[in-house]
């Protein structure tokens, strides 16, 4: 789909990961914002994408500006960028959405990683979390928590706040084909069984279960 | 019976449930409150008679009366971050200036929460990429065409197009024009889309 105006133009110093061509880069923007918005929890942050797509964009609308005005090429150049842009900001907003949704479990989450684990939020996510959780806490506390007697005015914000429904069905395709996926029984009559999902296939499955597959990378949820 | 007030601020909200927010009930949050504190300083009393040995009869009141401070706590908890919600919703809908009639329905202090909250998102939106950062509220739908029809519902002065071209909005006319620069102008309400 990326074909720009001028390939030499893409910024080789910064964003050249392990060969990346532009189409490559856009396809992996498009596979992190599909999981994103169908996975019920939040999933690791791609903030590398994010920069290099957002450089990527500058590059093309620089070249845009060179056009001759009224050359058809220019609209739909015009357009590829609007799409790009669509679903850079869907990814990004998809993000924003569940930290605010969840911002006790995603904060606590973040509290108890280790040292060595990778954070799921960037740098720029986490203090807008801590700022969004001070705001609405701050909030509550001065509207309401504060004029109650003393044994009430702590309110636990993991309990208070849902968690992310991880039972939920979703749809994927498998990527990488995975051996003995053990499924959980449904009712009590089931029990619990183990399958092989092919490469190619598409299921409809508990998040749950296929959750450590979405973050390495061996199925898209679609 | 107790609870009744904190259950009305709850139906309240339920029976606007398009998302539009209510005028800030401050009496119903006060007698809620109130009714709070008031069941407290039973129970405290209650509590003394019982540990000074007196009687035991008074522990399922005790209880019953600890449930609805629970239950009031709950209560007016929901009430307020259901209204934060819708709050945060408008921020998205309608940009950093929300309009007088909207702003007459809120407190101060969700006044306050709104500020530091668009405060928060601005410097997120910034800091995004290397360069000027990226605007999230511009770009809601998918692009569809690259120019669009409107009309003007307000008379918003010039606009100026990308090649130079100037275009006056004036109300009443229609115009086709490039899409990402009338979606700002559609949501505040100064363009209407129209759809043949």
């Amino acid at each position: 789909m990326s074909e720009s105006l001028s390939d030499n133009d893409i910024s080789q110093e910064e964003c050249q990961e392990d060969d990346m061509t532009p189409a490559d880069l856009i396809a992996k923007l498009e596979e992190a914002w599909l999981n994103e918005k169908f996975s019920p929890e939040l999933l690791a942050n791609q903030s590398e994408v994010v920069e290099c797509v957002m450089e990527q964009l500058t590059h093309m609308e620089q070249n845009l500006q060179r056009v001759k005005k009224g050359d058809a090429k220019a609209g739909i150049h015009r357009m590829e960028i609007d799409r790009i842009r669509f679903v850079l900001c869907s990814y990004v907003r998809s993000r924003l959405q569940k930290i605010e949704k969840f911002f006790p479990h995603v904060l606590e989450k973040e509290k108890s990683r280790s040292k060595g684990e990778p954070s799921l939020l960037s740098p720029e996510e986490f203090a807008f979390a801590k700022e969004y959780a001070g705001n609405t806490e701050d909030h509550m506390k001065s509207v309401a928590l504060s004029h109650m007697p003393p044994i009430l005015q702590t309110l636990d914000m993991l309990k208070a706040v849902p968690a992310p429904c991880l039972d939920s069905f979703v749809f994927l395709r498998v990527k990488e084909r995975q051996e003995n996926i053990l499924v959980e029984p449904e009712t009590d009559d089931q029990r619990e069984y183990v399958v092989d999902l092919e490469e190619g296939s598409q299921h409809l499955m508990r998040y749950r279960t296929i959750a450590p597959l979405i973050s390495s990378g061996a199925a898209q949820l679609i | 019976m107790f609870c009744e007030k904190a259950a009305d601020l709850i139906r309240e909200l339920q029976r606007i449930n398009d998302g539009q927010l209510p005028a800030f009930n401050e009496d119903g949050v006060r007698q809620v409150l109130q009714e709070t504190e008031a069941l407290y300083e039973h129970n405290q009393a209650d509590v003394h008679e019982t540990k000074s040995g007196r009687t035991a009869d008074l522990l399922p009141t005790i209880r019953l009366r600890h449930c609805c401070l629970l239950r009031n706590r709950r209560c007016v908890a929901a009430y307020l971050y259901d209204r934060l919600l819708r709050i945060r919703a408008l921020r998205w809908e309608y940009g950093s200036v929300l309009p007088a009639n909207v702003r007459f329905h809120m407190s101060a202090e969700e006044l306050q929460w709104f500020t530091r909250y668009k405060k928060s998102l601005a410097s997120f939106m910034r800091s995004l990429g290397g360069g000027g950062g990226l605007d999230l509220t511009q770009d809601m739908k998918p692009p569809k065409s690259l120019y669009i029809q409107v009309r003007c519902v307000k008379d918003h002065g010039q606009l100026e197009l990308d090649d130079g071209t100037l275009v006056l909005l004036k109300k009443n006319t229609q115009h086709f024009l490039p899409r990402w620069k009338c979606e700002h102008l559609i949501r505040q309400g100064v363009l209407e889309h129209v759809i043949s």
